[in-house]
């Protein structure tokens, strides 16, 4: 896995934010954007690009883009 | 003292019960034994499906493992059916997806064990004559894709809106054997669908409270109402839904 590409996917699941935005180091929940609807979007994007079943507990106790990086990647093995 | 008498019996029935393995199949499956039905019960998952086998009250019950949206499985189900004077069907899945991410295979998944098997097994039943005259026919439908629906949820609205549709066509052509075709229309029932994570337990308690009677069903709840649809006291209802929701439709 590539964090480039993966916060390139991450940014995909927002409509409005700019993609200059997105960095490993992103607090993401704190993005104007960031609704309850955005945690389906990402649980959406990781089952579909990475194969990867995320839950939204997962998701709420992640703080930035890279710690859902290092979990999609851990659950790959 | 004289025997008190009881509408809701399903004694002297012969009942066939899908997806009784888990959740809401496995309530019905209890609840209609205890109202003195004979069983027939049908899941995916042998151990669990034993599981609901040992929780029945009563003899004369049956268990087949059998997994409805596989051809061969569903040949040898219809196959192995005493004449039915019931039948149930439970077997469902919800995947939340957002549009975005909705590929043929999700929709295909969804509707082969939400709809399509339902559709099919009905089908059999009718093919083979496995239904007596008067036989009725429940199909757990839901709220979703019928009266409302959820973020993510179209795929699962969509499978039990057909489901809906279905059940109203099968009641017309069923109607002159008198065999009578209906649905339930749960709200969300406390069930090991939502346990999955996908969903924070937060999430659930904000759903909680929008409905009126502040808690979500149980799988009991529904099994209630389908013993009414399967008993005499429901003799002249047909291609009826029974909203079950603790009034979340009302809003």
């Amino acid at each position: 896995m590539n964090i480039e590409q993966f916060i390139q996917d991450f940014a995909s699941c927002f409509e409005d934010t700019e993609a200059s935005e997105f960095q490993a180091t992103t607090v993401f929940k704190d993005l104007d954007e960031w609704d309850s609807l955005t945690t389906l979007a990402i649980i959406g994007m990781c089952s579909k690009k990475y194969n990867t079943k995320v839950t939204g507990i997962e998701i709420r106790e992640a703080a930035t883009i890279a710690d859902v990086f290092n979990l999609v990647s851990s659950k790959n093995g | 003292m004289a025997e008190l008498s009881n509408p809701f019996s399903l004694v002297g029935k012969t009942i066939l019960v899908t997806g009784a393995s888990s959740g809401i199949g496995k309530a019905i499956a209890i609840e209609c034994a205890k109202m003195g039905g004979e069983l027939i019960i049908t899941g995916r998952n042998k151990e669990r499906l034993q599981e609901t086998f040992l929780a029945l009250q009563g003899v004369h019950h049956t268990q087949i493992t059998a997994d409805l949206s596989n051809e061969a499985d569903l040949e040898t189900l219809i196959d192995a059916l005493p004449p039915l004077d019931g039948c149930v069907n439970n077997a469902g899945i919800n995947r939340p997806l957002l549009t975005q991410f909705v590929e043929k295979k999700d929709v295909l998944d969804v509707f082969d064990i939400n709809a399509f098997a339902l559709f099919l097994l009905a089908q059999k039943l009718v093919q083979h004559k496995k239904l007596k005259k008067k036989a009725s026919l429940v199909f757990t439908s839901s709220i979703s894709g019928v009266f409302c629906s959820s973020v993510g949820g179209s795929l699962y609205s969509a499978s039990k809106g057909a489901v809906n549709g279905y059940a109203k066509g099968l009641a017309l052509d069923l109607a002159n054997r008198g065999i009578r075709v209906n649905s339930v229309n749960p709200g969300i029932i406390q069930t090991n669908l939502f346990s999955e994570g996908t969903i924070t337990q937060e999430q659930l308690d904000e759903q909680m409270q929008r409905y009126p009677l502040k808690r979500f069903g149980k799988p009991e709840e529904v099994a209630y109402a389908v013993i009414y649809l399967l008993s005499d006291a429901s003799e002249w209802v047909t291609g009826s839904n029974l909203v079950i929701d603790g009034g979340f439709t009302l809003l």
